[in-house]
């Protein structure tokens, strides 16, 4: 072999050994922003150089220059976790809501608000630390993909050294944190920043919400063509429009019908709504696309876009059973991994510390009016415990001019309630160091009891469980147009408006008009043929034949 | 008085006539589809053809009642009593015996009276019908704001329907109309052709010699 072909082919094999290692590496960097050029390079900036023992030490820094960010968080949803809702009047927020998911934050804390945009909410009683240093900054704006928060700590990141065993609020494994280095790489937050805690609500990955998933770090096309990379390449702030570090949107006042006139390019807007952007008559001007124009007054953008939901491979819970939860083999907790998710993933469904689960992917919506107004049946609201508890009612109807037809995932629980005052308990199931909670020492009566106490609601001690719904709007994984759903799909007798009443779905079944006037031409069918008969038996009986 | 082969239906009288009828035969076929009676093309397909053919012939509707009314020829529809009763009683009674039809076609008036009051109600109460509650059901999207309960668009939905299914009802009874009397062919020929044979008066036959001579058959 002459000397300058191995040279080259030693050149190749040195490219491809270094390719193979570049690429892992590659991997678990977090995903590139478009357009993220910024005039500042924080890696030079002095104040970031570091040693940094802790994540308020770090805050501090960013405050240095940032003077006015601490003070902007804390008045935002991400600090406080409570919202009074204009129109019902009701106090919200996670500190206060019960879920058909892990049901409440208080009592349960340092593991709940590890998820807290802060460091070290022990106690949802009483409002956040006031301390602006304790906002955590490199959550949402950590771009070297290597901040983590750990999964019971009420928000503080994993730094060395790390206990054995210790999870992320992800539930990866937990590794310490080189938090100069964070501090260096902060930007404006991406897909994965947002999605590290919402795409893990519930105690797993897409587990609440259906529509968001750590598929929507690096979805495909086909998953969701505002976020992929081969499409929009949207971070979550492209449509939530972020000011004073307010971010747009709400599942508790959602904007159902944005009626806005189509904005000029560069006017402001601040409504996380696909209207927003596309208008109100967002389809070509052809025959079908103004026929489905007419739909928006109606039905939600996301209702036809967004054909299923838990799309690009990751399952959502469907159904929490809490009621089976406590059971032991030998005295010792147990798991069932009965559902195998499309990758092959074993998914729980049954776990002796939360009960039966169910999951499904690529699931067709629940579909509904509603005009954005949510109601929440909170540990104060009686209900009727014979028919299934809506957890969060949603308003509007046919007669509602506000209301459009929404998808949503439909979430099933069965959840502890109080049989002496028909209400809502709330419960305790994360204490390690406690007798009480429900995970450490699965008993029940101690742990609704324990949180009962904790929350200072009255409590007969009579507890059962009751069947629950809770709604949850679908709204990201929009499709390509060409998945969007055809018009047959709710065009026909049991299609997927089938639940839907009050208004006039054409092909769903016929009107009176229609059963009149098929009895009209069934008469006139039969009276001609009537009429053709006897003039033939006319002609036979007179043997005349005419013309 | 002479029975001649005379041209009566025109031209553009024929392309009305035809195109209509094509047209409401796509119509029904559609409309039957929207409302899930078949399943025969995918439902955005149906509304798709529905709506385009329905346009066209709202075109072809202006053109013809311009047509109608500058030529006069609106006159053959205007309603008249004289004869209905022996046609009314021929359809009930007289074809079944084999009596001859009681209508001689004169040239003012090609249609027998019952036959004139049929197309004149077709015209003034189920094409309008059909017509307006199409519109109204095409241009939804401008009016909708008007219409909270969704109650109108169902009414008018309605509307369009049943009429529709009279309109059917019509072809149905007009196609089956065409077997009496000299068959089916010889009645559907002068629509194809234009010449009707139709009783003149000398004058008439005289004058059409005279003046018009291609639109009279040796």
């Amino acid at each position: 072999m002459p000397p300058t072909y191995r040279a080259m082919r030693l050149l190749a094999w040195a490219f491809w050994v270094a390719a193979a290692m570049a690429a892992p590496a590659q991997a678990q960097e977090a995903p590139a922003i478009p357009g993220s050029g910024s005039t500042a390079d924080h890696s030079k900036f002095p104040a970031l150089k570091g040693p940094f023992s802790s994540g308020p030490e770090v805050t501090q820094a960013c405050l240095s220059c940032h003077t006015e960010a601490g003070d902007q968080v804390m008045h935002t949803l991400h600090w406080t976790w409570d919202y009074t809702h204009a129109e019902t009047g009701q106090k919200l927020g996670k500190s206060s809501v019960i879920n058909s998911f892990c049901g409440n934050v208080g009592s349960n804390e340092a593991r709940c608000t590890s998820c807290h945009a802060g460091y070290g909410w022990t106690d949802v009683r009483q409002p956040p630390p006031s301390d602006p240093a304790r906002v955590d900054c490199l959550a949402c704006h950590d771009r070297s993909g290597q901040y983590a928060k750990l999964d019971n700590m009420a928000g503080l990141p994993p730094l060395e050294p790390v206990p054995a065993g210790a999870k992320t609020i992800t539930g990866a494994d937990a590794r310490p944190v080189d938090l100069a280095r964070v501090a260096q790489s902060v930007g404006a937050p991406g897909r994965d920043n947002c999605g590290n805690c919402h795409f893990y609500g519930g105690g797993g990955d897409n587990v609440k919400h259906g529509d968001l998933s750590s598929a929507l770090i690096r979805p495909d096309l086909a998953t969701d063509v505002h976020m992929s990379p081969q499409g929009g390449n949207f971070t979550c702030q492209t449509c939530h429009v972020t000011e004073d570090h307010r971010v747009a949107g709400s599942r508790y006042a959602v904007e159902a019908k944005d009626i806005v006139d189509t904005h000029l390019l560069g006017q402001p807007r601040d409504a996380a709504t696909c209207e927003s952007c596309h208008g109100n008559r967002p389809h070509p001007v052809t025959p079908t696309g103004m026929k489905l124009d007419d739909h928006t007054d109606r039905v939600a953008c996301q209702t036809c876009h967004i054909p299923s939901f838990a799309r690009g491979g990751v399952a959502t819970k469907t159904l929490w059973d809490w009621s089976t939860a406590g059971k032991l083999k030998d005295g010792k907790p147990f798991a069932e991994e009965a559902f195998t998710q499309s990758d092959g993933q074993h998914l729980h469904t049954y776990l002796s510390t939360k009960g039966n689960f169910e999951w499904a992917e690529n699931v067709v919506p629940f579909y509904g009016w509603f005009n954005g107004t949510v109601e929440y049946t909170t540990a104060e609201t009686v209900f009727d415990p014979s028919l299934p508890v809506e957890i969060n009612r949603l308003e509007g109807s046919a007669g509602d001019p506000d209301a459009r037809i929404w998808p949503f995932k439909r979430m099933a629980g069965r959840q502890a309630f109080d049989t002496e005052r028909n209400v809502l308990l709330h419960s305790q199931v994360y204490g390690p160091q406690t007798d009480t909670a429900f995970w450490t020492n699965f008993d029940w009566a101690k742990a609704l009891q324990a949180a009962a106490r904790y929350m200072g609601t009255d409590y007969s001690g009579k507890f059962d469980f009751v069947d629950t719904r809770m709604y949850w709007p679908i709204t990201h994984m929009v499709a390509p147009a060409e998945d969007a759903l055809k018009c047959g799909a709710c065009h026909r007798p049991e299609g997927r408006m089938a639940g839907i009443a009050g208004v006039y779905i054409p092909g769903t079944k016929l009107p009176p008009g229609g059963i009149i006037g098929l009895a009209l031409l069934a008469m006139v069918v039969a009276g001609v043929a009537g009429h053709g008969l006897m003039r033939l038996l006319g002609r036979k009986g007179k043997g005349a034949h005419h013309g | 008085m002479a029975e001649r082969k005379v041209l009566v239906y025109t031209r553009f009288n024929r392309l009305w006539h035809w195109s209509q009828a094509a047209s409401i035969l796509v119509l029904l076929f559609t409309g039957l589809r929207i409302m899930g009676l078949h399943g025969i093309l995918t439902f955005g397909l149906a509304v798709t053809i529905h709506s385009v053919v329905a346009v066209a012939l709202m075109l072809l509707w202006v053109f013809t009642a311009f047509w109608l009314l500058t030529t006069g020829a609106w006159r053959q529809f205007a309603p008249r009593r004289a004869g209905l009763w022996q046609v009314a009683r021929f359809y009930a009674w007289g074809v079944f015996r084999g009596e001859e039809h009681p209508y001689r076609k004169v040239l003012r008036r090609r249609h027998n009276p019952l036959q004139a009051l049929a197309y004149l109600a077709l015209k003034v109460l189920l094409f309008p019908a059909v017509l307006l509650s199409g519109i109204a059901y095409l241009g939804y999207g401008l009016w909708d704001d008007l219409d909270p309960s969704g109650w109108v668009i169902w009414a008018v939905a309605n509307i369009h329907i049943l009429t529709a299914f009279a309109i059917g009802s019509f072809v149905v009874a007009h196609v089956y109309l065409l077997t009496i009397g000299h068959g089916f062919r010889e009645h559907v020929k002068p629509m194809l052709t234009g010449f009707e044979t139709v009783d003149l008066t000398p004058e008439q036959e005289a004058y059409l010699t005279a003046e018009e001579p291609w639109r009279l058959k040796p």
